[in-house]
């Protein structure tokens, strides 16, 4: 049963991953399009950083809202990505000592 | 001679694009252990087995979708149920493909394949920020690389835990939900250091999403309307950029 599942899980997320090679391969997108592409990636991180980061610890959403700031400070400092996931880790664990 | 110089050539820019890749993955790895292995104990513990755990991180590679799967499962909610709540909120994966495989033009279709069927949301946005790879030799080694770096942390952490069961300290592994949103955020802000107008498009897509769930839509769903939207107010804001470096 739960393997029907995992396949069925597998092929509704492989077959939209997948169609763009294909679709890019016979379409070419005017600029402007292309423009609208290149900033699908700052969106997507925006989408995904919130409100994403207030369910960090559900109950105390204020806990995701400063470590999103140490991790943007670190960011803005030039801090190695590595740097700034550990420093945003550390304080959400000072903050819920 | 000639053909054994450039050979060795070659081989040493194939190494350094898998070595380059594996450092870009790297945050990537940090951000999915401690995931991987919450999603295995958990799984273990709504009665799936190890081969089930293992089985699905291998062919779904998708942390949210497997998580709510787990849910689902354990409330008896039906397969046709879960199958399409995995379509609704991994269906954003096609905007960022599509993003994504824009950018490979000079790479073949067959490369392309593989490397879409390995595209999350941190696989992506890493990617998207390494540009300058896709036009360089052997870049398709690089996303590779980089890709396979972050699948191998994602099977092998969910393998662990469940063969492990609750090896880490809660209040460790509670306190590293926080990694993949900093790891986002160290991808924006550089961004935005080197282009200002884009915290317009990002800000526009946080609105957009937090405007969407508000109004009770579903989160798969508002993910991908703030990214479109948010997206394309870059039609206008990276006009002067144009075709970009």
């Amino acid at each position: 049963m739960i393997i029907w599942m995992i396949i069925g899980m597998a092929v509704v997320t492989a077959i939209p991953r997948l169609l763009p090679a294909f679709i890019v391969d016979v379409v070419s997108f005017p600029d402007w399009v292309d423009r609208w592409l290149n900033a699908i990636p700052y969106a997507a991180l925006g989408a995904l950083i919130f409100p994403g980061i207030l369910s960090v610890k559900p109950d105390t959403p204020q806990i995701g809202i400063i470590a999103g700031m140490v991790g943007i400070l670190l960011s803005w400092l030039n801090v190695h990505i590595i740097g700034v996931v550990i420093g945003s880790i550390a304080t959400v664990f000072l903050l819920t000592l | 001679m000639q053909t054994e110089a450039l050979q060795s050539y070659r081989s040493k820019g194939r190494l350094g694009m898998v070595r380059r890749g594996m450092l870009a993955g790297l945050p990537i790895m940090l951000g999915y252990l401690p995931i991987a292995l919450t999603y295995g104990v958990l799984a273990s513990q709504t009665g799936l087995s190890n081969l089930e755990i293992t089985l699905m991180s291998v062919l779904v590679f998708a942390g949210a979708a497997q998580f709510l799967a787990i849910g689902m499962v354990a409330t008896g909610t039906g397969i046709i149920e879960i199958i399409i709540a995995t379509f609704v909120l991994n269906f954003r994966h096609f905007v960022m493909s599509l993003s994504f495989v824009n950018r490979l033009k000079t790479i073949a279709l067959k490369a392309k394949i593989p490397l879409t069927l390995g595209l999350t949301d941190e696989t992506f946005t890493v990617s998207a920020l390494y540009r300058k790879e896709a036009k360089e030799s052997y870049g398709s080694w690089f996303y590779a690389s980089l890709i396979l770096t972050a699948y191998a942390s994602w099977v092998g952490g969910s393998f662990l835990g469940g063969v492990l069961g609750d090896v880490m300290p809660t209040r460790l592994s509670q306190s590293m939900g926080i990694a993949l949103y900093a790891m986002f955020i160290g991808l924006l802000i550089p961004s935005i250091k080197a282009n200002l107008k884009i915290v317009f498009i990002a800000v526009l897509a946080m609105v957009v999403n937090f405007l969407c769930q508000m109004i009770g839509m579903n989160q798969g769903w508002a993910i991908v309307l703030g990214t479109i939207i948010g997206g394309a107010s870059g039609i206008w804001l990276l006009q002067d950029e144009g075709g970009e470096e």
